[in-house]
């Protein structure tokens, strides 16, 4: 008996003492032999729709820099922003710039340092229409409002005189989870629509007027396809990753543009004449003949001031390399690289990183 | 020097202490989650009141929030799952506890139990790809064409909504009605039957005055079980309800759960008053539960007492 209660003892020691040597000390301290400095240890939260393209470029990362070690968690981004605030974290990813308020309420400056572009697809369920279809703002933010609810009402025949458009109910299909993509798609509708800005409005989980909502792109894309006459928005890398059908929608050139990733850089650059100088802007309706409309950063937040010269000093190296040499992994991953102009504007951000007045990248 | 028995009285006490700390931690969990939820919940209940109750739009942008949809979602769904699962969980239990021949019983009670273990997130699959099709194609033309005059059954056949989610709860809430029940029917005492069979009772004459009769409290038991995994279930609801804040008539509509609206929007809450209103409809569901709990244990309490006064004249 007494033995049995020796052995349990000693695995409860055994696993503290596992967890504590785990949750130890960050690393910062231990010397490595790689390099010389320090190593170091980094911890995002946020935004889940790069989650895929950090991942890989943390690991790319740490192949280069075997001593960096990060962490990035895909907690949505609000949890990014809120974490941010807090001063748990050493960046978060958001795919909304922050508001005025919460900007308000940082210790120090925060940076919007925008990483890739990404795109919203307008993908459809329609029998004998498997690509090809056009669809202009209004009728589009029509739809969305339940305004047209057949697909051979005549405004979308007349903009589609070549297809043959079923007889069918429009059914609509929406995210339900709050998401950086219902975002951007709801801040392009508020945008071309008065009637949706002031009725819906913008958000990541909005009153929806019409239509049903599905979890993630997989419910929403999931449900288009049980949905004869169906209609719904998902990631343009997710659409096309898929093979789903993708509308073409009438930009501000009146161009009618496809989802693609050279559409959405050209609303990226399109939209970089006006960039205000702190980053935070919507690329959603750019101006540029060739800009697909419905478009959006997706941002790395990060202080200014550091608190802990090793982190800060890392986070800086990594935020330069993601912008230059990480941009290489952004199209294979179905995500827009930035355009020149704005990684020139990304860097001097990145050029401002300090601790205590002290620059890490000259 | 404690003698033998010394320390064993010594162990009794260290082992009544520590056991009692396990049942206290209980208590004390119950009270840290109130006390989160009713924190949290605060502004929201403050700007709202008892419109959170009724209040009938979900607007994050706008920052209105009443909770009734998610409410009316929440129990019809619950309840249409209770109304397909229970007959269906009792026929099995009393199938497998009285009837089933031996070699046939462990196999089908492995496979009850078998669909209990099944991630939600499966049934949520399963229920989007196989079972809202078949409702679309199938079910739904069907029921609207001979039933279509009951406002229950109108609407446009979109497959999924309140229909399929009260059908995927009930499959999900079977496995559990049925093998309780099925345990509380084994646990009736031989006697019981026998003496009915001896009186000249048939076999389901014996099942419906002795045996079911006597398990009756652990059988409402099992249901309440049920019925708190319905409530609470998130995923598996989330996927195939149609995610859409409305009180509609017609089972073929979208609805919405409160689990699944707090699942759905709870990452990206909008802003404070959006997370608050979320922590509102989740304490709602915590109190939902409680009175689903102690209604039940009433019921018990009154059938035994009941059966009790029966027996005794």
């Amino acid at each position: 008996m007494a033995r049995r209660v020796t052995v349990i003892l000693g695995i409860l020691v055994a696993g503290l003492l596992l967890i504590a040597v785990a949750c130890g000390p960050r690393g910062e301290a231990r010397r490595n032999e790689h390099g010389g400095k320090p190593a170091a240890y980094l911890i995002g939260v946020g935004a889940s729709f790069p989650y895929p393209l950090y991942s890989k470029w943390i690991e790319e990362y740490r192949k280069l820099n075997p001593n960096v070690n990060i962490d990035y968690q895909s907690i949505g981004s609000s949890g990014g922003i809120n974490n941010i605030l807090k001063g748990t974290v050493d960046f978060a990813g958001s795919d909304a710039p922050m508001k005025d308020e919460q900007l308000s309420q940082a210790r120090s400056p925060i940076f919007h340092i925008p990483s890739v572009a990404g795109a919203v697809a307008i993908t459809y369920n329609l029998p004998g229409v498997d690509k090809g279809l056009k669809l202009s703002p209004q009728v589009l933010a029509d739809i969305f409002l339940g305004n047209i609810t057949k697909w051979r009402d005549e405004r979308l025949v007349s903009l589609n005189p070549d297809l043959n458009l079923p007889d069918l109910d429009i059914a609509v299909v929406h995210r339900s989870d709050g998401s950086g993509t219902t975002n951007i798609f709801t801040d392009y509708l508020s945008k071309v629509s008065p009637v949706w800005a002031e009725r819906v409005g913008t958000g990541t989980a909005v009153e929806w007027p019409t239509g049903i909502g599905g979890k993630g792109n997989e419910g929403v894309s999931g449900t288009i396809k049980q949905i004869p006459g169906s209609i719904g928005y998902v990631e343009m890398a997710y659409a096309a990753q898929n093979g789903l059908p993708r509308a073409l929608i009438q930009n501000r050139a009146g161009r009618f543009v496809e989802p693609t990733l050279k559409a959405t850089t050209a609303a990226a650059a399109g939209a970089a004449a006006h960039m205000p100088e702190d980053m935070r802007v919507s690329l959603t309706d750019a101006p540029g003949e060739g800009s697909y409309p419905i478009a959006g950063y997706t941002y790395l937040l990060v202080y200014r001031d550091q608190q802990n010269k090793r982190r800060g000093e890392a986070l800086a190296e990594f935020l330069w390399w993601a912008l230059h040499e990480g941009q290489q992994y952004a199209r294979e991953m179905f995500y827009a690289p930035l355009p020149d102009n704005v990684v020139k504007m990304a860097e001097a951000k990145i050029r401002e990183i300090n601790y205590k007045g002290q620059r890490f990248i000259e | 020097m404690v003698g033998k028995a010394g320390r064993g009285k010594i162990k009794d006490t260290l082992f009544a202490g520590i056991s009692g700390l396990a049942a206290l931690s209980i208590v004390f969990i119950i009270i840290v989650m109130l006390y989160e939820l009713i924190e949290g919940a605060g502004p929201a209940l403050a700007r709202f009141g008892w419109d959170f109750l009724t209040g009938t739009r979900w607007d994050p942008v706008h920052e209105k929030f009443g909770a009734w949809p998610l409410i009316y979602g929440t129990l019809v769904s619950s309840f249409i799952a209770l109304c397909l699962a229970v007959p269906l969980s009792l026929g099995i239990a009393i199938y497998l506890a009285e009837l089933a021949p031996s070699w046939l019983r462990d196999p089908l009670a492995f496979l009850v139990e078998l669909l209990a273990a099944i991630p939600s997130v499966v049934y949520g699959l399963w229920g989007l790809f196989v079972l809202v099709p078949w409702l679309r194609t199938s079910v739904q033309p069907f029921l609207g064409n001979t039933l279509g005059f009951l406002p229950l059954f109108q609407g446009p056949p979109l497959g999924m909504g309140m229909l399929a989610a009260g059908l995927v709860l009930a499959i999900m809430i079977l496995p559990i009605i049925t093998s309780l029940s099925r345990e509380v029917l084994l646990a009736v005492p031989l006697s019981q039957r026998e003496a009915m069979l001896a009186l000249g009772a048939t076999r389901w004459e014996a099942i419906r005055m002795a045996v079911l009769p006597y398990g009756r409290s652990g059988i409402i038991g099992a249901i309440i079980l049920g019925l708190g995994r319905a409530l609470g279930e998130t995923m598996a609801v989330t996927m195939v309800i149609g995610n859409r804040p409305q009180v509609s008539p017609s089972l073929f509509h979208p609805g919405q759960t409160i689990a699944s609206v707090i699942a759905n929007e709870f990452t990206e809450g909008f802003n404070e008053l959006h997370l608050s209103a979320l922590l509102a409809s989740a304490l709602l569901l915590f109190v939902i539960t409680l009175l689903v709990n102690v209604l039940a244990r009433l019921l018990v309490w009154r059938m035994n007492k009941v059966t009790q006064g029966v027996s005794r004249e």
